[in-house]
């Protein structure tokens, strides 16, 4: 019991913020606390092989699968908040409500009776009672389950698979497109200047000198670029070799 | 017992209204699956509170069924997200037309 009180709070607190965290790797990851709490409830409801179940299937496989694909579609997606339905998010907060209400006024007025408990039906072992009743009597169901997953897995497969429209570019081709941009554009052949090169210094995000001690802009990563994040090599290289001479005197002095 | 219930109504509860007022389609199916492990907890609750095993199997069959559920709904999410580059609902609307 005391595990239920400890967990149900946090548990409640988590699926909340399932509801209004921006980003869905948060949510992904308050989810995964639910998930594990419950699993820790299954324990206490005396049934360990579920406990096991909930944290690989569903914590490590389910959940994992789900951020797998957050990495693909982008991270930084988060929710739009502009309503295409008026009044949509307020009618289904009060529905929600109203559904909440109801179904725990609802709950709370039933009366359970004595609770019977798992001791018999685990006499030996959970697993082992488990398997009598899935082999026995839900034989049927489990045999369908296979023809479920084959069907998921062959349905994931067909989803996933994407047609080549262009053929694949080969080393030549690549090779004989580089010839070209030179010959019309006079694009340079080799590979190009990494950052650093003839600069006062070798960090990434500090363009190579130019033999006219221009920066070559193809030598820092775009991304840099983008974000503009680039040094200029003799203004800021040469001011911040100053500011560290300085605060070496400084040292100098102190001692 | 009637606790554990109060609990899987509240998760189910919040599940539901996820799933309504959410847009990004992945967060969406977070809260689907928050919806079926409220289901779970209402299972098993029951399967101790009556003393037989059969309330774990169906829990146990939810999880299969879960399992098979996020793969094929990931894939659609993928294929959506590489034709129209966004995973909103929203944007999911051309049956509408």
């Amino acid at each position: 019991m005391i595990a239920f009180w400890v967990l149900a709070p946090i548990m409640v607190v988590a699926a909340l913020g399932i509801l209004f965290v921006r980003k869905a790797v948060h949510a992904a990851l308050l989810l995964a606390v639910v998930m594990v709490s419950l699993a820790v409830l299954y324990l206490a409801l005396e049934a360990p092989f579920l406990f096991a179940v909930q944290i690989i299937v569903y914590t490590g496989a389910i959940l994992m699968l789900f951020l797998f694909v957050l990495m693909l579609v982008g991270v930084d997606a988060s929710d739009s908040l502009v309503e295409t339905i008026r009044g949509q998010r307020v009618l289904a907060a009060l529905g929600g409500l109203v559904l909440g209400l109801v179904l725990v006024i609802g709950v709370a007025q039933m009366s359970l009776g004595a609770v019977t408990g798992l001791e018999v039906a685990n006499q030996d072992g959970n697993i082992e009672g488990l398997a009598n009743i899935l082999f026995s009597r839900y034989v049927f169901a489990f045999e369908v389950t296979s023809a479920l997953l084959i069907t998921a897995a062959m349905g994931a497969m067909v989803l996933a698979h994407r047609e080549r429209l262009t053929p694949k570019p080969t080393q030549a081709t690549i090779a004989a497109d580089k010839v070209k941009a030179y010959a019309e554009r006079g694009q340079h052949l080799g590979p190009l200047p990494p950052p650093g090169v003839f600069a006062r210094h070798n960090a990434v995000d500090t363009p190579a000198l130019l033999p006219d001690g221009t920066p070559a802009e193809v030598s820092v990563s775009r991304v840099l670029a983008a974000r503009g994040v680039v040094r200029q090599p003799p203004r800021d290289v040469e001011e911040h070799e100053r500011q560290q001479r300085e605060q070496q005197l400084e040292r100098g002095d102190e001692r | 017992m009637t606790e554990y219930i109060v609990l899987s109504a509240i998760l189910f509860t919040i599940g539901a209204v996820g799933v309504l007022t959410r847009r990004n389609a992945l967060v969406v199916f977070m809260c689907v699956e928050l919806m079926l492990n409220a289901c779970n907890l209402a299972l098993v609750t029951f399967a101790k509170q009556h003393g037989n095993l059969d309330g774990q199997i169906a829990a146990f069959f939810v999880m299969v069924v879960a399992a098979a559920e996020v793969v094929v709904g990931l894939a659609i999410i993928m294929t959506i997200f590489r034709t129209r580059r966004s995973a909103s609902v929203d944007d999911a609307s051309l049956l509408k037309y």
